[in-house]
């Protein structure tokens, strides 16, 4: 029993980490464009993202009872490790892609690593290919390329509209606009990944005997969960701010209102019709789309690219290292240490290379060019991740 | 492999009316907001035709929130 607790305390702290990780991924996705136009002030609107997010968690009521949505066969083995697994795998994708100023899906990074683990530690009858296909793939092709025709019709008529009025009038209207519907994005992104995160834990404490089959998620972690999400949401992910407000396109208030409600409307509809879509993807498709319909119609296609091929490796790239981590953390304690330390000391690292060039509520809307900021650590990065 | 194409089209054009729905909505309102504030800038009115529009503008955009947000919390 008493190696049993060992390890699900470790999961449970693992399980917060990467929901901290998610908050401050994921804070760019609702307010980037709102920090962007200057609808909101960076501090601000990281408070407000935190707030919403901790509220999101306890809107729903329903309870997380799967974490994969049948990607993986729950009942065959999501074994304590294989979470652990998972979320190692998670994180570090998070903190690599962060340090790079690059939105990518925490969901995706949690859904590769749990393939991953189960194909290491169960093998690959453990995964439902089909519904990886169904669930996933399909909606990350089609959900960013919807947001971003409706946000690139939205802008074109925004504009179409309000072309009489004068510009200052109609702007201070779109940036109030802005605050509302960055609020509903952050909202439903609490609601949505904080419940991942007490869907996880609470596997956990029944796997581990600690809760009954079908319980729901305890009040404490609930809390905890909740608050995980909103601290990290509060430490703002300024690399991604920055990439996904300015290193896109030029974003006008009326382009960062139509990007924010075709985002909220298409996360919204996806979540009610069933479909997990990736927040992240979701926004910056929202993002590319105001960029071309707006008065330049620029897209810095530079940026988009390299965005595009980061969403396709994430899924991949967190399976490998969560397979990796499987392979250890399987023999027992000894390995859920080794794989524990390596998770520590490859987030430390990031950390310590994301110093060198700070990016911070005070230089987040300063256009730095986005070329050295994230140039620079990838050869640096490179080893650490392989160590990790 | 059971791929439900109507269900995937249903989402996008539901996703797409919305958006644009909204945008132009909030858009009118902005401009009717801003044509008000002509008219009381050049005196030639208070231009309470153009206030009421805007209110009804912005109350629809509300409605749509507020759905939002049940859908959310309904979940």
């Amino acid at each position: 029993m008493e190696h049993i607790t060992f390890l699900v305390a470790v999961v449970i702290i693992t399980a917060l980490a990467f929901d901290f990780t998610n908050g401050f991924h994921d804070t760019a996705n609702a307010m980037a464009t709102s920090i962007a136009t200057g609808a909101l002030k960076p501090k601000v609107a990281v408070a407000i993202a935190a707030v919403l997010n901790f509220a999101g968690a306890f809107l729903s009521v329903k309870v997380a009872t799967t974490i994969s949505g049948g990607l993986v066969n729950e009942k065959a083995g999501l074994q304590p490790s294989i979470i652990f697994a998972a979320l190692v795998g998670a994180i570090l994708w998070n903190l690599l892609t962060w340090l790079k100023g690059l939105p990518s899906s925490s969901s995706h990074a949690l859904y590769g690593g749990l393939i991953g683990a189960t194909v290491v530690g169960v093998g690959l009858h453990g995964v439902n290919f089909s519904t990886v296909v169904s669930k996933i793939l399909i909606p990350a092709v089609a959900s960013p390329v919807i947001a971003g025709v409706a946000s690139w019709g939205a802008t074109k008529l925004a504009y179409l509209i309000t072309r009489g009025a004068p510009k200052e009038g109609t702007e201070k209207g779109f940036r109030r606009g802005q605050v509302f519907s960055s609020s509903l994005i952050s909202l439903a992104h609490g609601t949505n990944d904080a419940q991942k995160t007490m869907g996880i834990i609470t596997l956990t404490l029944i796997s581990a005997g600690a809760l009954h089959e079908g319980d729901g998620p305890p009040t404490w972690v609930i809390v905890s969960a909740g608050l995980a999400i909103a601290l990290g949401t509060y430490m703002g992910g300024w690399r991604i701010i920055r990439s996904m407000g300015s290193g896109l396109a030029d974003i006008r208030p009326p382009q960062g209102f139509s990007s924010e409600t075709a985002a909220a409307t298409v996360i919204l509809t996806s979540s009610h019709m069933g479909y997990g879509l990736s927040t992240t993807q979701v926004c910056s498709g929202g993002i590319m789309g105001a960029g071309l319909g707006g008065p330049s119609g620029k897209l810095r296609w530079g940026m988009a690219r390299r965005m595009a091929y980061t969403w396709c490796l994430t899924l991949p790239a967190a399976a490998v290292v969560s397979g990796l981590a499987a392979l250890v953390a399987d023999r027992g304690n000894w390995g859920v240490a080794v794989v524990g330390l390596a998770l520590v000391l490859g987030a430390g690292s990031m950390w310590v290379v994301s110093r060198r060039q700070p990016v911070h509520a005070d230089n987040v809307n300063d256009g730095a060019p986005a070329a050295p900021v994230v140039e620079a650590p990838a050869a640096v990065v490179a080893p650490t991740t392989l160590a990790a | 492999m059971n791929i439900k194409w109507a269900a995937l089209a249903e989402t996008a054009g539901v996703s797409l009316l919305v958006t644009v729905a909204v945008v132009v909505v909030f858009a009118l309102g902005n401009l009717a907001l801003s044509r008000r504030e002509a008219a009381v800038a050049s005196g030639t009115g208070r231009g309470v035709p153009a206030l009421v529009a805007a209110g009804v503008c912005f109350a629809a955009c509300t409605a749509v929130v507020l759905y939002g947000i049940s859908l959310i919390a309904a979940k």
